[in-house]
């Protein structure tokens, strides 16, 4: 008898704020067997890193990963983001994690005990799972040669500063990140990323292109007056491989006049950033896998006896400020929530398959009241990334809880017009509304190289196909096809078109300043 | 799963970023400083400071749209009242009531304030000044003792003695020799008392008797205070270079003192505040201004508050050897000076000024550094005032008799700000600086 009481006395995984090695592991173990047994996640093996708020600003402003090559708009980003967390105008984040194999979670030794818990529930199951599982990770993302990756691009910048000095470097780089957005591959390869691999044939590469035979040299101005035929147009196109939406890739490649060592900075920024754009595309589905991870589980610890009432007391408390979304017209709103309409999701998923309504079965006939809400939420959270996901499982239900409306804010109409709201009618124009926000595609410019003009002054020419009217934002974008002319190396011009009507709006054109040549 | 404590691995990760930051920044940082050394009082300049820089060369473009103009779409929470086919009103600016219009996907970049170290301000403050090494010069320091406390000692005088330590030892050595509370023996007697009263235990009063005599032969043979408890507080001599200056800062205020020119002496006196400073512990600062009479005035009414009036120089230093005599004694001060001036002055005042300076002022001064400032003459307009341009103004002239080879006197001209470090160094790298 007594030892059946001294076992429940001592069922708490931890008690108190402080935190040490021991009840880290603790809860880790009981963490897991919630994650594993009652969940189903699979997730990379978990490596958990203690770190200084210092260090966690630092982690910060090189987006997050562990090592990174020198650059100073990192420094920039660690001074803004060090005075407003000295100014207490912002808190860290609780948690980084780090999408390789293993799975890095940093935690913060600030952080009280019921914190390190959420944290780990949060993001080394959470998001861990997400990373491994979804599709979009799986054909994108090598998680296990990132890191040897980065550590690779780190040296090879450290030493073009060495050879070709720090100015030189700075400028291609800051080229490279202008055109980040677009330096990636919308479209699924066939072989999945290797990394490692990538590496090794830099060599051989540079090999290669070294005697490689440069079509653009070959052009010999023609005759003036002698018109084009339409299918040499065509023919040069093809050479060149146009039109061409990733704008790094296309410079890496055929910008005549970049050393080497510039198209490999190229290629590192490119690769960067396609790392990156999973992740882009996924906030919502990310977070919202992740916040109903840690709030499933740390329920359940609650439930099992392994945490104590205050604890739960204190994790609901962050919980709830996390999932926080003001409505449209509160002060504090600056759009939604990724956090909350990502965790308001899963929930209803979990809803609709465990206690569904004559609305929802109607809406959702696959899983309303299939009982299996864990393997429901593991379908959505494997293949589908925000925009998908949206039109495919928001809910009629949660648009009205939400209280969703569309408006449409037309510049040319003297005021905005609500287009639709949370009601019959409205349903599903909200929710395509709502998953086109999500879209990247929709909500990055679209942006793509159309042609070189060869037999003139090489002259290398972009269009902006322009969507419901609305333009680049000039001043930026001339800095940005500044960059460009100065990595082409001729003059750029950029034609705004409209994407119905095919009629030109706005046209820039900026020569190269050819300081990154000298 | 694995746990790793990177709690100690090398800091300052991010600080390759931040030098390249700083130096990509460098213009306007560098003007930043220059507009923050020009507001913030002198005694400030040292700390780092908050600079704000516009992000104009720090700024990272990339393609994105425009924040207004066009047709957008937006899906927002919380309608309370609105139906289909309802019209919102736009709110000022295109910026939405119904949604995060404002560049959903720009970066919507103020000026940002960060901040720089002491050593990375003073770096950059001081190469707004062209600096290549501070002062090689050095001032003569007399060695003093102070004295510096050091433990302590078991003997010592009365006014030294440590009460704490004293008591403390007394206490452990009491508690160690178990001498008897005041309030065991009082004890003890109350019961003895309630017994003699009572009367029945007699054996119980033997004990309690024998015990009582035992506890006070206790209390007399352990005495409270022993002298083996006493301590002193031990100080030790420690030489040390008189540590306190007090620096003059005479400023002709009259009408033709420009902002340029008193900008000019500002940046003059903070270099010579920041030198003393990095010599003497403590440094006082006086400001005298004066026109035809002087006053000792606050920083900011020395700078900033325009006076019109002649200019009688004696008076500045008159001022000063007031001052001198009431708070600064000579012999427990090193005493600075500097004065700025546009060199002009009345005429029957020069010798006066002369005769001060040479016979009272210099024999109580470490140094006395004499700047004359004048318009900028890049900046056009100037030349018209033309107070240095050819001719010796009064002031230099008289100033000239005093500096004879080997009194603490240096007179310099500057016109632009970049004149003012080689100045400074000028003056305070040689012996015998002399015009």
């Amino acid at each position: 008898m007594s030892m059946q009481m001294l076992d429940d006395g001592n069922k708490l995984i931890f008690e108190g704020a402080d935190w040490d090695y021991d009840k880290i592991k603790r809860a880790y173990d009981a963490i897991e067997r919630i994650a594993f047994d009652e969940m189903g996640l699979d997730i990379y093996p978990n490596q958990i890193e203690v770190i200084t708020a210092e260090q966690m600003l630092d982690a910060y402003s090189s987006i997050g990963m562990p090592l990174m090559y020198k650059h100073w708009s990192f420094g920039k980003h660690f001074a803004q983001d060090e005075t407003l967390y000295r100014k207490g105008l912002r808190g860290l984040a609780y948690e980084i994690v780090i999408n390789s194999s293993p799975c890095i979670s940093y935690i913060m030794e600030e952080n009280s005990m019921t914190m390190q818990t959420l944290v780990i529930a949060h993001a080394a199951f959470g998001h861990n799972h997400f990373f491994k599982n979804n599709n979009l990770f799986r054909q994108w993302t090598d998680a296990r040669g990132i890191l040897d990756y980065l550590e690779f691009a780190k040296t090879f910048i450290l030493k073009c500063e060495e050879r070709y000095g720090h100015q030189a470097v700075e400028r291609t780089l800051d080229a490279a990140h202008a055109l980040m957005s677009h330096g990636v591959h919308r479209y699924p390869r066939k072989q999945p990323l290797d990394l490692r691999e990538e590496q090794r044939r830099e060599d051989e590469r540079q090999e290669y292109n070294r005697k490689m035979y440069n079509d653009l040299w070959r052009t010999v101005p023609t005759k003036p007056g002698v018109k084009e035929s339409v299918s040499a147009v065509e023919n040069r196109k093809a050479l060149l491989a146009l039109p061409e939406e990733n704008i790094l890739y296309f410079l890496e490649k055929k910008a005549p006049r970049l050393h080497q060592w510039q198209r490999e900075i190229l290629r590192i920024v490119r690769r960067v950033a396609q790392y990156f754009y999973p992740q882009k595309q996924t906030k919502l589905m990310n977070e919202g896998c992740a916040t109903y991870t840690h709030y499933y589980i740390m329920n359940r610890l609650h439930q099992k006896g392994l945490m104590s009432d205050g604890a739960l007391l204190e994790f609901l408390h962050s919980h709830t400020s996390v999932v926080f979304q003001p409505n449209f017209d509160d002060p504090r709103f600056s759009g939604i929530n990724p956090y909350a309409i990502g965790f308001a999701m899963m929930q209803d998923i979990e809803r609709i398959a465990t206690n569904p309504t004559e609305e929802d079965r109607e809406w959702f006939p696959d899983y309303a009241g299939n009982g299996d809400a864990m393997g429901t939420l593991r379908e959505a959270w494997a293949n589908f990334r925000d925009e998908s996901f949206v039109l495919q499982y928001l809910s009629p239900a949660l648009m009205r809880k939400m209280r969703m409306f569309e408006v449409r804010n037309d510049a040319s109409e003297p005021e905005m017009l609500v287009e639709a709201i949370h009601n019959e009618r409205g349903y599903r124009k909200v929710r395509k509304a709502l998953a086109r926000q999500y879209d990247i595609g929709y909500l990055e410019p679209d942006i793509q190289i159309v042609d070189v003009d060869l037999a003139g002054d090489r002259k290398l020419i972009l269009q902006h196909r322009v969507i419901n009217r609305v333009l680049l934002d000039e001043s930026d974008a001339r800095a940005v096809l500044r960059h460009i002319a100065n990595l082409w190396g001729y003059e750029v011009m950029l034609m705004e078109v409209d994407a119905t009507t095919e009629a030109v709006l706005k046209e820039h054109t900026v020569s190269a300043s050819s300081l990154l040549l000298s | 799963m694995n746990i790793i404590d990177r709690r100690l691995n090398p800091k300052g990760k991010s600080l390759a970023n931040r030098q390249r930051f700083l130096r990509r920044a460098k213009e306007q940082i560098v003007k930043a400083v220059r507009d923050s050394s020009g507001k913030r009082s002198i005694q400030d300049i040292e700390n780092g400071d908050k600079i704000s820089i516009s992000t104009g060369g720090v700024r990272e473009p990339s393609f994105h749209r425009s924040a207004s103009g066009g047709l957008r779409e937006h899906v927002v929470p919380g309608n309370k009242e609105f139906v289909e086919g309802d019209t919102i009103p736009r709110p000022e600016g295109g910026g939405g009531r119904g949604g995060s219009e404002g560049s959903p996907d720009g970066d919507g970049e103020d000026d940002f304030r960060f901040v720089l170290s002491r050593e990375e301000f003073l770096d950059i403050f001081m190469e707004d000044l062209e600096l290549p090494d501070l002062v090689k010069q050095k001032i003569k320091q007399t060695e003093n003792y102070s004295l510096h406390r050091a433990g302590y000692s078991s003997s010592g005088s009365p006014s030294n003695l440590n009460l704490v330590r004293t008591m403390r030892n007394s206490l452990s050595r009491r508690i160690a020799l178990r001498r008897p509370k005041p309030e065991e023996i009082e004890r003890l007697e109350q019961e003895i008392a309630d017994l003699e009263a009572g009367g029945t235990d007699d054996a119980r009063l033997a004990e309690l008797r024998g015990e009582l005599e035992r506890q006070l032969r206790r209390s007399k043979v352990i005495p409270y205070l022993d002298p083996v408890d006493v301590r002193y507080n031990r100080f030790e001599r420690v030489p040390r270079p008189v540590a306190q200056a007090v620096m003059f800062c005479l400023m002709d205020v009259s009408g033709s003192m420009t902002e340029h020119m008193k900008d000019l002496a500002k940046r003059f006196f903070i270099l010579l505040y920041l030198f003393l400073k990095r010599r003497y512990r403590h440094v006082d600062i006086v400001f005298i201004r004066h026109t035809h009479e002087a006053k000792e005035v606050d920083e900011e009414t020395f700078f900033y508050s325009a006076e019109t009036g002649g200019t009688v120089v004696s008076t500045a230093l008159e001022e000063m050897r007031r001052i001198i005599a009431d708070r600064y004694p000579e012999a427990e001060w090193n005493i600075y000076a500097a004065q700025a001036s546009d060199g002009d002055n009345m005429s029957n005042d020069n010798a006066k000024s002369a005769a001060l300076l040479e016979n009272v002022i210099l024999p109580m001064c470490q140094y006395f550094a004499y700047i004359e400032v004048s318009q900028d003459y890049e900046g056009g307009l100037g030349g018209a005032l033309g107070s240095t341009l050819g001719r010796e103004t009064d002031l230099w002239r008289t100033y000239k008799l005093v500096a004879k080879p080997g009194a603490p006197i240096a007179m310099r001209k500057v016109r632009t700000r970049r004149e003012i470090f080689p100045v400074f160094r000028d003056l305070f790298s040689r012996e015998n600086a002399t015009a």
